[in-house]
């Protein structure tokens, strides 16, 4: 029942996040195609013939319904800039990103619950307030911001443009290991972000275990006090934090959307800036679509993975 | 004074600071300093006796620009934060409020905004609108009210469950009297605490769509220098008193109001 209420919830969103992104892009003050074509010598004519094409002259049903029918077949439409299907634009894309936001996700979490852990365990301590203080100072700092000044302070020392030279050694460890060069600065800019984030989520999650009475068992049995955290405490304190991981997933996100700007790292945070700097309406309406869906499906995840994880959520 | 205290009051007199700036800031500058047409220094100085934070790419001065700007970022902070938190505590409200279909179809909503990646619907939004201080201000707002809902909900179904309420239904109370008598003043604590939160993710919301490019082009923000830091290439040219003072005057306001709002959430919401 409770699996079925939330795969009923996740299915709805997704319909929402569709209607959402249909409306956002239609609904708009002014005319789509001479916002698009701004800045480039069109005639009456060539806007029409644009219009037709991307049918935009048709009645707002027909074109939401045709938007339907198509979605369900896996097609987002037709990019006005890059002039192919919007499906194809991201599934290249793809690749990129889920390097990057993979190996700084895995990076981010192991750190951050480490991080966390240690400062809840001596609250207070020296280590406690550098680690907090320096968490609540990164979740100030704007991404793109670090990742400027990163460049700059480390000069030569890490290419900061794309995801490999051109004039690399096509074998695969050479192109494996200029790619891993390349990724050094964007992962350690968004594994920043995203660690404070995580750090402080383990802290507070493990601050709420430490007076329970199983921990005050555990020690009159006299185990030794990392005994006590290592399986007891964190055992218990690191399921919400999981489950966080995968909900914070929309911060994973923005942070790839700006950090791939800066660095110029060819995934779909940068299709997003060159879809809003086009401006092209209708990838940007593919990449709400697919990354809204993607944090939806995330969030799905974290849910069932809960009650997987923690018997005790079954109950209530 | 415990650790917190003493570090929301640091917070406090930082806000201070940069609100006089702000305020008083633009008008001790001429309008020809910041005109691009009308400026003599040479651009890129670094920073000297004549320019203390050095010039940008057209000659003007680093130190004016960041006290104009402190203006706009503080601006939109606020009113994007106070307008995404108005909206929160009324959603929030009426669906702890009213049961039934009304409370269902205003959750789900709020779940479905909750979950949306804020950046994203923002950028999509701030493209399709016209460029302006309002259209940035209504997109960072329209992103950020959902959680703020969800806790004043919360804090409503606790108190409406209370004998309290309970007495006031049965004395002949309506609606607009238990709201206005007893659930609105329970709950402006958790909204004010949400307030100052909010204004510090606001202004790095702010700053981001300005670096973006999606900020007011007659307006002169943090994010928006760092914008034109990036395009001009500052980092290249190892122009750091270009690229610092933005991003450090963003983490310094951005962090008081992150500690403020703890130090106050510390008072409202007094833990065992």
């Amino acid at each position: 029942m409770r699996l079925a209420g939330r795969l009923g919830g996740a299915a709805l969103s997704l319909v929402m996040v569709a209607v959402l992104g249909f409306f956002l892009f239609r609904v708009v003050p002014g005319d789509p195609v001479v916002s698009m074509t701004r800045g480039r010598p069109t005639t009456a004519a060539m806007q029409a013939e644009l219009r037709s094409q991307f049918g935009l002259d048709r009645p707002l049903h027909e074109q939401f319904w045709s938007y339907v029918t198509s979605l369900l077949r896996g097609d987002l439409g037709t990019s006005f800039t890059f002039r192919r299907p919007v499906a194809d634009v991201i599934a290249e894309r793809l690749g990129p990103t889920l390097l990057l936001v993979g190996t700084s996700t895995l990076i981010a979490v192991g750190l951050g619950l480490w991080l966390g852990v240690r400062a809840a365990w001596r609250r207070d301590s020296a280590f406690d307030r550098a680690a907090t203080g320096v968490s609540l100072t990164l979740w100030a700092v704007p991404t793109f911001w670090l990742g400027m000044l990163l460049m700059m302070v480390t000069g030569d020392l890490f290419p900061s443009r794309g995801m490999r030279d051109t004039d690399t050694a096509p074998d695969f460890v050479s192109q494996a290991l200029d790619v891993a060069h390349h990724l050094v600065l964007p992962s350690v800019t968004l594994v920043a972000v995203v660690c404070a984030e995580y750090m402080l989520v383990m802290r507070s999650s493990l601050l709420e275990e430490m007076h329970a009475p199983y921990l005050v068992t555990a020690r009159a049995k006299g185990l030794r006090d990392d005994l006590v955290r290592r399986r007891h405490a964190v055992p218990n304190a690191v399921l919400p934090a999981i489950t966080l991981v995968f909900l914070r997933f929309g911060l994973v996100v923005a942070g790839a959307i700006t950090t791939e700007t800066v660095f110029s790292w060819p995934g779909l945070g940068l299709l997003f800036y060159d879809a809003l700097t086009g401006p092209d309406y209708f990838l940007l309406q593919g990449l709400l679509v697919f990354t809204a869906s993607a944090v939806v499906v995330m969030n799905l995840l974290a849910d069932l993975l809960y009650g997987v994880l923690d018997p005790r959520v079954k109950v209530v | 004074m415990s650790r917190f205290d003493r570090a929301g009051v640091a917070g406090a007199a930082v806000l201070v600071v940069a609100a006089l700036v702000a305020v008083i800031g633009p008008l001790l500058i001429s309008a020809d300093a910041l005109d691009v047409t009308r400026v003599t220094a040479a651009p890129w100085q670094s920073p000297g006796a004549e320019y203390w934070l050095g010039t940008d790419h057209t000659g003007r001065s680093v130190a004016l620009l960041m006290v104009q700007g402190a203006g706009t970022s503080l601006f939109v902070g606020l009113t994007a934060a106070v307008l995404a938190v108005g909206i929160g505590a009324l959603v929030g409200i009426l669906s702890g409020h009213f049961g039934g279909l009304v409370a269902g179809a205003l959750l789900r909503v709020t779940d479905f905004f909750l979950v949306l990646p804020a950046l994203v619907l923002a950028i999509a939004l701030s493209t399709v609108l016209p460029r302006g201080l309002g259209t940035i201000v209504l997109a960072i707002a329209l992103t950020s009210w959902p959680s703020t809902a969800r806790m004043v909900r919360a804090q409503t179904l606790t108190i409406e469950a209370r004998p309290f309420v309970e007495r006031a239904r049965a004395l002949g109370g309506g609606h607009a009297h238990v709201i206005g008598r007893h659930v609105l003043p329970s709950v402006v604590p958790l909204v004010l605490v949400n307030a100052t939160l909010a204004v510090a993710s606001a202004i790095v919301m702010e700053s981001t769509l300005a670096f973006l490019g999606l900020g007011d082009p007659t307006r002169i923000s943090w994010g928006a220098i760092l914008h034109q830091a990036q395009l001009h290439g500052a980092v290249p040219q190892r122009a750091w008193w270009f690229l610092l003072p933005p991003g450090v005057a963003i983490v310094v306001v951005v962090l008081a109001f992150t500690l403020v709002g703890r130090a106050l959430e510390a008072v409202v919401t007094p833990k065992r």
